[in-house]
């Protein structure tokens, strides 16, 4: 038997799988791309294609496949009859938690895996959303912006329920590290999908203030300004309208440093049909590097012209903007 | 001035001569102690790192300028081929992936102009036909079940070896029920039987579908919907609905939408905008909003921007009218007849169906501004001088190591931005263009499905004329 760090059995010579046959992969004659595959992965791997094609679902066909997901996570094919036999033995998923989690400790950028958490939480139902939330955090202290991660502290919320204190969460990641964009989209999530704020109507203002806090003390950090913007996506109008948006440009550009992000939502309030103060006019003169630049252009244009000799790597973008402006900002 | 995560105020160096990133040093970033957040520590590691890449090139003479920028076609060929014909025990954690380590090495071998004896050609033919799925579909190996993802890797591998034995060893009638299996009610795919949902899955599928003449209406139903639903408030796409914009997932949604012909529903002003703000100091792509740079973005963020080229006349037109809706702009011409017009005369018989052969006209669309909207020259740089590994392969980021995924990804990355300047895809680009010599110029490809143009062309007439026949 297989215990611990002992010395691996071969299949062949264990005697409860003496009526198994292997059945060894047909890779054909000429196999391109292929493997040296160890003693051990090729058996294991043959006793898994033999109890996967009979179908068998027993017990020792978990541990067949416990065995053969040890040695490659990645093989879906094993995790999906894994879950048949799951199913079928009607087994203790309690348990099976435990051992997924052990495995995505270790694989935590693993699609299978996740899947097989995200099927396993919605077996459990409700009760286990804290649990389930709870393991993405101890993923998140290492790596606060695993992918997968996220996406199932989604689903769990949404399927499961957990919301209550997840503003809380985001906030808590955003204080140890503002410039964590995956802690700024969770953020979003929440307060647009949390059925305890109002949604984002609600959440608007305070949001707002909060993104501008977090651009004066870091402006070169893109997620707030990102953040900004997305929280009057679908309302153009009433972002021209809160002066704390035209304000808090008008902030960083006085202060003549990072300013790429504060200019481009400044031309993007333009584009809407923002009708600046004679302030913010100011502000920009005063970033002119170019006198080639006729002052007589729009304040758009003058924008564009600036953005196109401060930030050379987009100044191809610059310049295409600059050509499509809306016609009343030209 | 700085540097920072992302868009820095400080230029990288002036436009068309790229000496230097701005070397980081100290700044006012320092007394502030809530910038040495692990984000702004990692990054100002990587930067060094590039940074002090790009001053031994700045410093170096001349001559050995042309060499550092030089691409080592011999060594990238030894590499892949040896991967082809013996892979070492540690590759086990991709033996569920191995139509994709075929992908990833024939179409990089195509890229560097590499052809393959036929009896190689054959083999891989014959293993890929082993790890076809009698239902349909291909899986990860021999006697797995049929995945998309390793779908989409054998098709594509298929059509690169681009023979009449590789085109017609594809059951088309099996693959288009498998995809029609993993279609799911809310319009998206899954990637296999009771697999994981995202966007992945659903480029994969439409890609497929497309290039070999299978789309169907069927198919095609709710998708929109759904890739709509992952366009986030950054601009680019994630994964799943509520997500992170990610560049992978980026290029998979739009290629799945102009795939589709409904790409004038996504927001093209937001999505460009947070495309070009991935390209950093660095030069290369970073995938998502202040995470690091690394060479496979070369071509999912440079691959969209390529797209994006086609599609500017839509995304202008989103601008010039951003309070109101816009009505459906398809790209066989819209109401002021801005984009295309190419549609071949012999197809217009055969009842086209939505998205009926959209791969071929949107080649034949062109740009109409031959100048892309991220900085190609400065991508060259990144991926020829960071991700390149002189013994052969390229990897994710200096300190990293090679492997295949990234050697594909980055030289399809080195592909797209050298044509940035081309009108059409497949003609020359000036060396303005060009970093290094002008022997670096790779094949050009079919940016919507990452395979080679005449190999895109020659699956074309195979597939579609075939139809014409009437032998589906």
């Amino acid at each position: 038997m297989l215990s611990g760090e002992d010395e691996w059995v071969p299949f062949s010579r264990r005697p409860e799988w003496s009526d198994v046959k292997p059945v060894p992969q047909d890779d054909g004659p000429n196999p391109v791309v292929p493997i040296s595959y160890s003693d051990e992965f090729r058996e294991t791997m043959d006793y898994f294609r033999s109890i996967y094609l009979s179908g068998e679902r027993s017990f020792r066909a978990l541990s067949l496949c416990s065995e053969a997901i040890e040695l490659n996570p990645s093989n879906y094919t094993i995790w999906h009859f894994r879950r048949i036999v799951l199913e079928a033995l009607d087994a203790d998923l309690h348990a099976e938690k435990e051992y997924v989690n052990n495995i995505a400790l270790r694989n935590s950028k693993n699609y299978q895996i996740w899947h097989h958490k995200r099927w396993l939480a919605e077996k459990l139902g409700p009760e286990a959303a804290e649990e389930e939330l709870a393991f993405t955090e101890k993923i998140f202290a290492v790596d606060a912006k695993n992918y997968h991660a996220w996406s199932h502290r989604q689903s769990v919320l949404q399927a499961l329920g957990g919301w209550q204190k997840e503003l809380d969460y985001c906030d808590k990641l955003l204080r140890e590290d503002v410039f964590n964009n995956s802690a700024w989209n969770q953020r979003y999530f929440v307060i647009t999908k949390s059925p305890f704020l109002g949604g984002l109507q609600e959440m608007r203002e305070s949001e707002t203030r909060y993104a501008v806090e977090a651009i004066l003390s870091n402006p070169e950090n893109e997620s707030p300004w990102r953040y900004l913007r997305g929280l009057y996506k679908d309302d153009p109008n009433l972002l021209i309208c809160n002066n704390q948006v035209s304000e808090v440009c008008l902030k960083i550009l006085k202060r003549k440093q990072n300013i790429v992000l504060a200019l481009s939502l400044l031309l993007d309030l333009l584009c809407h049909g923002f009708q600046p103060i004679s302030e913010i006019r100011s502000a920009v003169e005063a970033l002119r590097i170019s006198e080639s630049e006729p002052s007589t252009s729009s304040l758009a244009n003058t924008i564009c012209g600036i953005l196109g000799l401060v930030d050379p790597m987009r100044s191809n973008y610059w310049a295409w903007r600059r050509s499509h402006l809306p016609s009343e900002v030209c | 001035m700085e540097s920072s995560p992302v868009s820095s105020s400080s230029p990288p160096s002036s436009v068309f001569s790229f000496d230097l990133p701005s070397a980081p040093h100290s700044s006012d970033h320092d007394q502030q102690p809530s910038l040495r957040t692990v984000t702004h520590l990692e990054q100002l590691r990587v930067e060094e790192k590039v940074a002090e890449i790009y001053r031994i090139l700045n410093d170096a003479s001349p001559h050995t300028k042309t060499i550092m920028m030089e691409l080592w076609r011999d060594n990238h060929i030894l590499f892949l081929s040896r991967g082809l014909n013996q892979l070492g025990p540690n590759f086990r954690i991709l033996d569920a992936s191995r139509p994709w380590l075929c992908y990833w090495i024939i179409h990089s071998m195509s890229l560097l102009g590499e052809s393959l004896d036929i009896e190689v050609e054959n083999s891989i033919i014959e293993f890929l036909s082993h790890c076809e799925d009698k239902q349909g579909g291909y899986g990860g190996g021999p006697g797995q079940m049929p995945h998309l993802a390793t779908t989409y890797a054998a098709v594509n591998t298929l059509i690169t070896l681009g023979s009449d034995a590789a085109l017609s060893s594809v059951n088309r009638d099996s693959l288009h029920k498998f995809l029609l299996r993993m279609k799911d009610s809310s319009g998206a795919f899954r990637m296999h039987h009771a697999g994981e949902i995202d966007v992945r899955a659903c480029y994969t599928a439409i890609s497929v579908a497309s290039i070999l003449n299978i789309m169907d209406s069927e198919l095609v139903v709710g998708l929109g919907d759904y890739i709509i639903r992952c366009q986030t408030y950054e601009g680019g796409i994630a994964g799943e609905p509520g997500s992170e914009a990610h560049g992978g997932y980026t290029f998979c949604g739009l290629a799945t939408m102009v795939l589709i012909d409904e790409v004038d529903r996504l927001h093209l002003p937001s999505l460009i905008d947070w495309v070009v703000f991935r390209q950093g100091v660095e030069c290369g792509f970073q995938g998502r909003t202040n995470k690091l740079v690394d060479g496979c973005y070369s071509f999912w963020q440079g691959g969209s921007l390529s797209l994006i080229q086609t599609l500017l006349p839509i995304a202008e037109k989103q601008t010039q009218s951003p309070l109101t809706s816009i009505e459906h702009q398809t790209l066989e011409g819209n109401s002021d007849g801005s984009t295309s017009q190419v549609q071949n005369p012999e197809n217009e018989d055969m009842g086209t169906e939505k998205g009926d052969d959209i791969g071929f006209r949107f080649i034949r669309m062109g740009t109409r501004v031959a100048a892309p909207l991220f900085h190609s020259v400065a991508l060259q740089q990144y991926v020829l001088l960071c991700s390149q590994v002189l013994e052969g392969g390229f990897k994710d980021k200096p300190g990293a190591h090679r492997d295949y995924y990234h050697t594909c990804y980055c030289l399809s990355g080195l592909c797209v931005s050298q044509y940035s300047f081309s009108k059409t895809p497949n003609s020359p680009p000036p060396s303005r263009a060009m970093l290094g010599p002008y022997s670096n110029l790779l094949e050009p490809i079919h940016p919507l499905y990452n395979v080679l143009l005449d190999k895109f062309y020659r699956a074309h007439e195979f597939f579609f004329g075939m139809k014409k026949r009437g032998t589906i």
